[in-house]
């Protein structure tokens, strides 16, 4: 029996022995030699790694027809017969590089990304927070970026010579029409919503996809957050109101809901900052949320986020026109939106985004003329003192439907298609100071279809190429729009990019309806040229833009003496040059960056006399952000300063000769300075087992006061020239913000690290 | 006859696997052994995390071999200069390790590994991932507690995490100690079943404790 055994250990150990060496060179398909690669035998223990130079060389004890295999990641995998028998092999193996979306290039022109998870982005969500002077609002943060202006004396975001109107915004997709509250007289109104809604910020100031429509300039695209890290209830106590919510993870952490509601009134902040306006109603605003999401079998999320505000202001100031007189403004505003949101992977390479969102606006708005006391003062003539006596009714109902379907075609390539519906009712009622009103209605539903596809070449060249087709049953016509934009990545990661495209837009609502029933969309071509470097901790890019304006819309009065769309005659151009750098590393726990936008824009527009530089438009913008985290004081230092240099103003009155308007008085404003500070205090950082976890912030815009001038009003009657200026030289704001229940001492050390 | 032909050939099985056992366990054996040796030579570790995957890839049904090869992974991502190149790492690891995980559900070694993974994603930019990684990171550690209440590893991974943390934010040498020491405690009495299973880390715990004394 043990002889047996001899026997067959002894032959099993003699198979072990008998050794065929196996060699050769592994190289991609540029015949470059891939080292670290395994090279293997499949289904045996004889193999190797290949060494710097690609070379392999393993001993194997196999006989007969086997497997050899070649795998790297990121390369195509390699495995092919392979007949093992008494002689050495030498086998040269070739594998291909794949595409990948770690070593492709990515295509970042004509838009700023801020996000944690994708590669490429050059803020984080935080920044959008973090940044001093921006006071916690989306349009603050964007305002450092380049290719924006600062304009102080409207809300929104006024992109490469672009009017505010001109820039859209969307929420996972659907268009909100409302994003700022309502708008004041000669002062900026904040966003609505809250910035920590948001998980993904794609700022396009130029050259955006064709997967969005109708805004001639820029896109902000907002993508909301996924599932909370865990249940927690906040609470908020500041000068300017107070808030409160709860946030809900559920057990099995699939789904979540939320509700919160905040309160502010500025009624202390004012009674502390002197207003150089009169606010009779000081600005008060209720507001509440509500959402759910549902993380969904197949990895996808369900999302529903509801909105509901109501707010008040009145405001008054001294009447332009008359030296006794006082012009009162009040506005009260009820706003919703809803938002329901699904995607998918439905398989297949196959993935669907669907949205529905529904949202009304009202604003109710009456204006005043008042004598010193404050008290109504009825004129039947002049006009201009008569008009001036007003009530307006806006209600305004929109709906949308949009459903986009991306398939995953071989490698990385992606094609996406789908489609969009807007319907939009918006109603105004005016009523003039002799009690007669006029009832306007403006009903449009725009369809738009379009598709894109992301195409890559080679890792280092990428296109992605789209077009968009819409129809505006307001507009009674079509347009299509193509976007193109290309990608180069150089040996060093640094790359170059090219974006073209075509941009249409209606009409803003305040301009119909219109006088002419024929009227074409306007348009602006886009012409974009980029130049980015960048590594994990500094970041430059540079842009090169032409932006040529056609068809834009010339407005003259109707029969109620409103200004409205008329024809298609203006036209315009903006050009100029951007410069970005953030440096995160230079300096130890410094993380700054620096913007220099330099613009030249010329329009014909609504009522201009002829091709001047709008009043929003600054040739020189610069800012500068710095933030530091300080962690044996628990304290973050945010600073921010932005100048400008100053932007043209003009009196445009109307020659009766000439049948136009013309200029009678122009000049420029002096240059904008703002320096702002901002301080995060995080008392319990850094204990672990605080039941509540706090956060002190204080912030101070425009630290030195520095003069501040947005542009001049003139009065129609008499000389008076009035400058617009900010209402309160700073602002100051202090505030807590806590939450219970849970250690959010991670988010201190992600937001502050 | 018929009986001692039975025999011969149960035998011969008997022996042809238990030469094939006896080559696996010497294979891992030896490349085990050498895993000592590649500290600070990701190359080494890399080949090391090559045939592992090739021992695994051959025995089908043991998951040491991929618990083993992902550990190389890791280390190598460890090794790197710039972390920022993690990521690709971390997946290739994590491949390897699901499929361990898969033949070994619920251990507390492949726990440890899971939240190494997570740390090594968290290190391509912790400021903007610690919120995710570290949780994840941190999760895996108390599991790897609980699932083995013997096993140092978790106590000298969350030693060293702390270490790594600024003071301000909960970490530092003092807290760290603690759990380095409990590690060290636990190394002195853990013994694995088998000579193949998990072993390592002692001297590595031993060498932060220094670094903290």
């Amino acid at each position: 029996m043990k002889f047996f055994i001899t026997a067959i250990l002894f032959f099993v150990t003699l198979a072990v022995n008998a050794q065929i060496t196996i060699s050769g060179k592994l190289t991609d398909n540029k015949n470059k030699p891939i080292r670290g690669a395994s090279v293997t035998i499949v289904d045996s223990y004889d193999g190797t790694t290949t060494d710097s130079l690609g070379n392999f060389r393993f001993e194997s004890t196999e006989i007969g027809e086997k497997f050899i295999s070649a795998t790297m990641s990121g390369y195509s995998e390699y495995k092919n017969k392979i007949n093992i028998e008494k002689t050495n092999i030498i086998q040269n193996i070739s594998i291909k590089e794949l595409i990948t979306e770690l070593n492709a290039v990515v295509i970042t022109v004509g838009s700023f990304e801020a996000s944690d998870k994708k590669k490429g982005t050059v803020l984080s969500s935080l920044d959008i927070v973090t940044t001093a002077g921006a006071n916690g609002d989306v349009q603050g943060a964007l305002k450092t970026l380049p290719g924006t202006q600062q304009v102080g004396e409207s809300e929104g975001l006024f992109v490469r010579g672009g009017s505010a109107t001109e820039s859209k915004i969307f929420i996972d997709g659907s268009l909100v029409n409302n994003f700022f509250y309502s708008s004041l007289p000669g002062l900026s109104t904040r966003g609505r919503f809250n910035p920590f809604l948001f998980k993904g910020t794609v700022f396009s100031t130029g050259g955006y996809s064709a997967l969005y429509g109708q805004a001639l300039s820029a896109a902000l695209i907002l993508e909301s957050n996924d599932l909370p890290e865990r249940t927690q209830a906040d609470l908020s106590m500041s000068a300017i109101g107070i808030g409160g919510g709860i946030q809900k993870l559920t057990k099995n952490k699939k789904a979540s809901w939320g509700v919160s509601y905040a309160y502010n009134n500025l009624t202390a902040a004012f009674a502390i900052l002197k207003q150089n306006i009169d606010f009779f109603k000081v600005p008060q605003y209720h507001v509440a949320d509500a959402n759910f999401r549902i993380k969904t079998k197949g990895g996808g999320f369900l999302k529903y986020y509801g909105y509901l505000s109501g707010n008040q202001t009145g405001i008054r100031n001294a009447d332009i026109d008359s030296l006794s007189l006082k012009n009162a403004f009040t506005v009260n505003n009820i706003n919703t939106f809803q938002n329901l949101s699904w995607k998918e992977n439905i398989g297949k390479g196959w993935k669907i985004n669907t949205s529905i969102s529904f949202s009304t606006n009202k604003d109710n708005i009456l204006n005043e003329l008042q004598d010193g006391n404050n008290v109504k003062q009825q004129f039947f003539a002049p006009a201009g003192y008569a008009g001036k006596n007003f009530s307006l009714q806006n209600t305004a109902e929109y709906a949308q439907a949009r459903f986009v379907l991306d398939k995953k075609l071989a490698g990385i390539n992606v094609i996406r298609f789908g489609s969009d519906y807007f319907y939009s009712n918006e109603k105004n009622a005016f009523t003039l100071f002799n009690g007669n009103r006029f009832d306007e209605t403006v009903v449009d539903n725009l369809n738009a279809v379009f598709a894109e596809t992301d195409l890559y070449i080679t890792r280092n060249l990428a296109l992605k190429a789209g077009s968009r087709l819409e129809y505006s049953s307001l507009m009674k016509k079509w347009n299509i729009a193509p976007r193109a934009s290309i990608a180069y990545k150089f040996k060093d990661n640094s790359q170059m990019s090219f974006a073209y495209g075509i941009f249409y837009q209606n009409p803003e609502r305040r301009y119909l309806p219109a006088l002419n029933t024929d009227l074409k969309y306007s348009e602006a071509t886009h012409y974009i040229f980029q130049y980015q470097r960048s590594s994990n901790a500094r970041t430059f890019r540079t842009e090169l833009f032409y932006k040529q304006y056609n068809d834009l819309f010339k407005t003259l009065p109707n029969t109620t003496g409103r200004a409205v769309a008329a024809n298609n005659n203006g036209d315009g151009f903006a050009k100029g040059v951007e410069v970005f750098w953030r440096d995160k590393k230079t300096i130890k726990n410094l993380d700054y960056w620096i913007s220099y936008s330099y613009l030249d824009t010329k329009r014909n527009y609504l009522n201009f006399p002829g091709s001047i530089t709008p009043t929003f438009a600054a040739a020189h913008t610069t800012s500068f952000v710095a933030k530091k985290f300080v962690t044996e004081w628990k304290t973050g230092f945010n600073m921010s300063y932005s100048f400008a240099t100053g932007r043209p103003y003009y009196n445009l009155v109307y020659d009766n000769t000439l049948n136009k308007n013309v200029i009678k008085e122009e000049g420029k404003t002096i240059n904008y300075n703002s320096l702002s500070f901002s301080l995060n205090y995080l008392p319990n950082l850094g204990k672990p087992k605080a039941k509540t976890f706090a956060v002190w912030v204080l912030s101070v815009t425009n630290v030195l006061g520095q003069e501040q001038v947005f542009g001049y009003n003139f009065s129609g009657i008499n000389n008076n020239k009035v400058p617009v200026l900010p209402p309160s030289k700073r602002f100051l704001f202090l505030g807590c913000f806590l939450s219970f229940g849970i250690d959010r001492t991670q988010d201190a050390i992600n937001n502050n690290l | 006859m018929k009986k001692t032909i039975f025999t011969l050939v149960a035998l011969v099985i008997a022996a042809v696997s238990f030469a094939q056992n006896q080559k696996y366990v010497a294979a891992m054996k030896k490349n085990i052994i050498l895993m000592d040796s590649a500290f600070g030579k990701p190359d080494l570790f890399l080949g090391l995390a090559n045939t592992f995957e090739r021992i695994g890839t051959a025995e089908k049904s043991e998951w040491l071999p991929y618990y083993y090869a992902s550990l190389c992974r890791i280390n190598v991502g460890f090794m790197q200069k710039d972390m920022s190149l993690n990521d690709p790492l971390a997946d290739a690891s994590e491949v390897l390790l699901n499929k361990a995980d898969s033949l070994m559900p619920n251990n507390s070694e492949i726990s440890c590994a899971k939240s190494m993974i997570a740390t090594l994603r968290m290190l391509v930019n912790a400021q903007q991932r610690f919120m995710q990684y570290g949780a994840v990171s941190e999760k895996a550690l108390q599991a790897a507690m609980k699932q083995d209440t013997t096993n140092p590893r978790p106590y000298m991974l969350k030693g060293q995490t702390l270490k790594g943390t600024p003071e301000q934010f909960g970490g530092g040498c003092k807290v760290a100690k603690t759990f380095l020491q409990t590690a060290v405690d636990k190394f002195a009495t853990f013994k694995p079943a088998t000579e193949l299973l998990p072993n390592w880390g002692e001297k590595y715990t031993m060498g932060l404790l220094k670094e903290c004394e």
